[in-house]
């Protein structure tokens, strides 16, 4: 693994490999002294041309617990809305000496050019292009469905070498907007899990078919017909449409009617479903309050795990000795 | 191991097993009883190394069914490295720090071969990170010189002198299906 640019290209034994040292990184963090050496002396670029406070937070997070030093470069401000280009500002990160990079972009597929124009000779990182990829966040939301679901016996509380193989996930929501519904399916169907995907028509995907996973309009007919192990919902990206909707949906009330996780709906799991969202939530429009502070609700645990996959993703990245010399 | 490289095995698996027992007793000895113990074994085979010690330090105060998880754990150390950057990328191994924690207890560091002395360098950087024992002592199954740290054991199984080119295996039943120790050229 030289990049992590799409949680597709993952193979089965290198997402387990990613979740087991998740696992490892995770109970260090429970230590009073949580920083670890194994980056020491590495710089690592967040490079955020998007806004997002709790992805870049979460990946400062894991590079300082791993000692390496970290640069936040955001749009706002900077060169780039003087006009510069990605190139000069991969250039300029380059010369000063960075490690990795991690990028946002507003653009899909932004980070697959950083990393193949040679631009730029270090790991990169995607941390969310466009409507594209997130696959940190598909990492941390398997690595939580891998705690809860195959946890237990031998294997630990953390399903050490585990796969998903059987889980069935639910996800609801804003698919056509959402990079982590997209990463979601690629690695939970590596895992071997069964997806559904629920959402209206209007907030689906072209070509959604050829995904590999099922597809439904109706939320209580699929909680019903499914019995799922875990369900996500999607934030509703109001900022991707107009106000009201956009003609996505009629109204935030009838959106919310059909498709949000209320009170009914939560009564309606069975009893060992999580329920699970990448937030920020839009609190009674995609899921009520008290689905939210239920005690079923990962959400705040998903967010824990977060910096412990983006600490795993970048030990595994950075911590060996790169094949060519001299590259660093 | 190569094929037609002549080896020989130098530590049997009765051997090992006095080795073993000889050196549960001398840390009895040496701590004047296991108040107060706690064995880290260091990952891959210094841990069931650890194991099998703790069993016989619970046997010889006579209490062997005192549970074995408050006196051994494991301490994974790849990340203190001094080499990690010079290597492809190492997994990471479970470290398991026994319940009572490692403040003010004596820790017996345990792996199979003491060679160069870099590994125990980066379990004493470990250890500080996790706490502030007593003391810290090692035990090895074979020390075979060629030091390159001011690094020596407190309890040693079989001193091996080697010339750096040899290779030294060490199988242990738990990992490899038998016990022994090999040295080969």
């Amino acid at each position: 693994m030289r990049h992590l640019l799409s949680a597709a290209d993952l193979s089965r034994a290198e997402a387990i490999e990613i979740l087991d040292t998740t696992a490892t990184m995770a109970a260090t963090q429970s230590r009073e002294i949580k920083k670890l050496p194994a980056l020491r002396g590495l710089t690592v670029v967040n490079l955020f041309f998007e806004d997002s406070t709790r992805t870049r937070i979460s990946f400062e997070a894991a590079a300082k617990r791993l000692s390496a030093d970290v640069i936040n470069f955001s749009a706002k401000g900077s060169s780039v809305s003087k006009g510069e280009s990605l190139k000069d500002t991969a250039l300029t990160l380059a010369a000063m000496g960075a490690d990795a990079v991690v990028i946002r972009h507003q653009a899909s597929g932004a980070p697959h050019r950083l990393a193949t124009s040679g631009w730029v000779r270090t790991p990169v990182v995607n941390a969310g292009d466009g409507m594209h990829q997130h696959p940190t966040q598909a990492l941390l939301d398997a690595f939580t469905m891998r705690r809860h679901l195959a946890g237990g016996g031998e294997a630990g509380p953390d399903g050490i070498g585990r796969d998903l193989a059987g889980a069935k996930v639910v996800i609801v929501g804003d698919v056509l907007h959402s990079r982590v519904a997209r990463s979601n399916v690629d690695l939970l169907h590596t895992l071997g899990a069964d997806v559904t995907l629920v959402a209206p028509p209007t907030l689906l995907p072209v070509g959604v078919h050829t995904w590999p996973c099922a597809v439904s309009y109706d939320l209580n007919a699929t909680i019903a017909d499914v019995r799922p192990d875990a369900i996500m919902m999607l934030r509703v990206q109001r900022e991707r449409m107009s106000s009201a909707g956009g003609g996505f949906f009629p109204s935030p009330m009838e959106y919310s009617r059909r498709y949000g996780l209320d009170g009914t709906r939560l009564a309606a799991l069975p009893e060992h479903c999580v329920v699970m969202h990448p937030g920020p939530m839009n609190r009674g429009l995609e899921i009520s309050a008290k689905a939210a502070d239920s005690p079923r609700s990962t959400i705040v645990e998903q967010v824990a795990n977060g910096v412990a996959v983006r600490m795993a993703v970048l030990y595994l990245l950075l911590a060996g000795g790169t094949e060519t010399e001299g590259s660093r | 191991m190569t094929s037609g490289a002549p080896s020989t095995t130098v530590l049997s698996e009765n051997d090992i097993s006095r080795a073993l027992t000889r050196i549960a007793h001398e840390i009895l000895e040496r701590n004047k009883g296991g108040a107060d113990l706690v064995l880290l074994g260091i990952p891959t085979r210094g841990a069931p190394l650890a194991r099998r010690l703790g069993e016989r330090i619970l046997a010889a105060e006579g209490r062997p069914d005192a549970p074995l998880e408050d006196l051994v754990g494991t301490l994974d150390i790849t990340m203190h490295r001094d080499d990690l950057r010079r290597n492809p990328t190492r997994a990471l191994e479970p470290t398991r720090i026994p319940s009572g924690g490692l403040d003010e207890k004596v820790v017996v560091l345990v792996d199979d071969v003491l060679y160069s002395g870099r590994t125990i360098r980066a379990a004493l950087d470990a250890i500080s990170d996790l706490g502030r024992p007593r003391a810290v002592q090692l035990a090895v199954l074979v020390d075979r010189g060629h030091r390159e740290l001011p690094i020596r054991a407190d309890y040693i199984g079989k001193n091996l002198p080697t010339s750096r080119s040899e290779r030294v295996s060490v199988r242990l039943t738990e990992l490899d299906g038998t016990d022994s120790v090999v040295l080969s050229s």
